[in-house]
């Protein structure tokens, strides 16, 4: 049975081990963005051996490229992008103890594989409700690559960001499940 | 002869470019409004709810509806007793695309492809011009998000591959989309024609307003299959499940070569923005 679950990172094994498929998860407290640009980055840091600018362990990357904030907002519309264009990068991530990434669409089997191992969760948000998400944001902030524009990483700060558990850290796909139900063979 | 300052050009596709971003249509409104009801799936009918709450903090707070605004899509129907004055036309729409990407808060969406270094003000914009006859000039401004495209497909069929050939090429384009271009989408089919063609006509098929057939009632048939087909895979809202995975499948066809059978299938997300000028 789906169960609704508060989370604010910075998160622990026990907060994503609770997690199943189709649970709502309402995200509040800081979290970060990061979309190609800025995966191509953190990862290239990596392999050059340097720091990261966020220290990710125990938290929640957001894949979005906001649109920039109207004077009096605190940013633009805000929805997710599609995850799999940072598959390639991920599993890199979690390794370092992200806990948690939103974002919309399908995963690869080597992320899949990655969030059982270090015991990560994939969120889902609804793609195309940037107004709708925009209202849960209070506060944002540049804190790296402010030369990537909108792919740059900003430090969010979110009240009950609705979200839903699309893969847990079982193994399990929620797309996979839900769309099961309502397929029909074809004729 | 009719003369058109080029100025109003930009003028114009400055506010469709704003306008189609923060305002969706009324033919989308009532699509999504039909789906809050009709959708199976429960948390289909939350996604369609949370849809149509977008749209209305969308048009109410002045804010894009989708943070992917587009790179912008520019359809040009030019009237040939039309004379342009002022000024360059093709930058005159450039022009109209970045103040309106610039004074509308619009995300600049486009970089080189190499580099990846932001253009800075989403130009260029891809401008597809059409002669006609009279003397109007009518412009749509069709922002048209990434994650969609993306997942868009031309294949160049043999012809004995027939219809079957289109039916499977749609729905294979769909299934392997799953949830990532945001179901529920808009389908638009190009048949016929040459690669870049096809193409073309995919994308024109997805300016249609929604819930209308095609003229043609062998092509109105053959879209009702296909959005039969397609609603079968059961992807749902948001990819969670449900009856509803495209709201149209609309196709637009033209005679090919002996040899080919092109077929373009562009996918557009629930986003589906296009505004249209006339001067």
């Amino acid at each position: 049975m789906a169960k609704i679950v508060k989370l604010t990172p910075p998160l622990t094994d026990e907060d994503v081990l609770q997690l199943e498929i189709g649970d709502q998860v309402l995200v509040s407290g800081v979290i970060y963005t990061a979309r190609d640009a800025a995966h191509k980055r953190l990862v290239d840091l990596l392999q050059a051996g340097q720091p990261l600018p966020v220290d990710l362990k125990g938290q929640i990357l957001y894949y979005v490229g906001p649109s920039p904030a109207r004077p009096g907002r605190v940013i633009g519309a805000a929805g997710p992008t599609t995850s799999y264009r940072m598959d390639s990068y991920a599993p890199t991530l979690m390794k370092l103890g992200l806990k948690a990434m939103i974002g919309k669409g399908k995963r690869d089997a080597a992320v899949v594989k990655a969030m059982q191992e270090y015991r990560a969760v994939y969120l889902g948000a609804t793609g195309g409700a940037g107004a709708l998400i925009s209202q849960c944001i209070k506060e944002a902030q540049v804190v790296a690559f402010p030369e990537l524009g909108p792919e740059a990483v900003h430090r969010l700060v979110v009240e009950d960001l609705p979200t839903i558990v699309i893969n847990d850290c079982y193994g399990r796909d929620l797309y996979e499940v839900g769309q099961a139900r309502y397929r029909r063979a074809a004729p | 002869m009719r003369t058109i300052e080029v100025a109003k050009v930009t003028r114009a596709v400055k506010e469709a470019a704003i306008s189609a971003n923060y305002e969706a249509g009324e033919d989308l409104l009532r699509a999504l409004a039909r789906g809050a009801v009709e959708e199976e799936s429960e948390s289909g009918r939350e996604i369609f709810r949370q849809l149509l709450e977008n749209a209305r903090l969308a048009r109410e707070q002045r804010l894009p509806m989708c943070q992917d605004c587009g790179l912008a899509v520019v359809f040009v129907e030019l009237g040939q007793e039309v004379h342009l004055t002022g000024g360059n036309f093709e930058e005159a729409i450039q022009a109209g695309v970045r103040q309106g990407y610039g004074e509308g808060f619009l995300r600049k969406s486009l970089c080189h492809p190499l580099t990846r270094a932001n253009t800075g003000d989403n130009t260029p914009a891809v401008i597809h011009t059409e002669i006609v006859p009279g003397d109007r000039l009518k412009l749509t401004v069709v922002p048209k998000g990434g994650g969609s495209e993306n997942m868009s497909r031309v294949y160049m069929l043999k012809p004995a591959e027939g219809v079957a050939g289109i039916k499977e090429k749609v729905v294979a384009t769909v299934r392997e989309a799953g949830p990532n271009p945001c179901p529920p989408i808009i389908v638009g089919v190009g048949i016929g024609g040459t690669f870049e063609r096809a193409a073309l006509l995919a994308k024109k098929a997805l300016l249609r307003e929604l819930g209308l057939p095609h003229g043609d009632p062998e092509i109105a048939e053959l879209e009702h299959e296909l959005l039969t087909l397609v609603n079968d895979l059961g992807i749902g809202p948001a990819g969670l499940g449900g009856r509803i995975t495209a709201l149209a499948v609309n196709v637009l066809m033209q005679p090919c070569h002996i040899a080919s059978l092109p077929v373009a299938v562009n996918i557009q997300c629930h986003a589906s923005r296009h505004q249209e000028v006339v001067l």
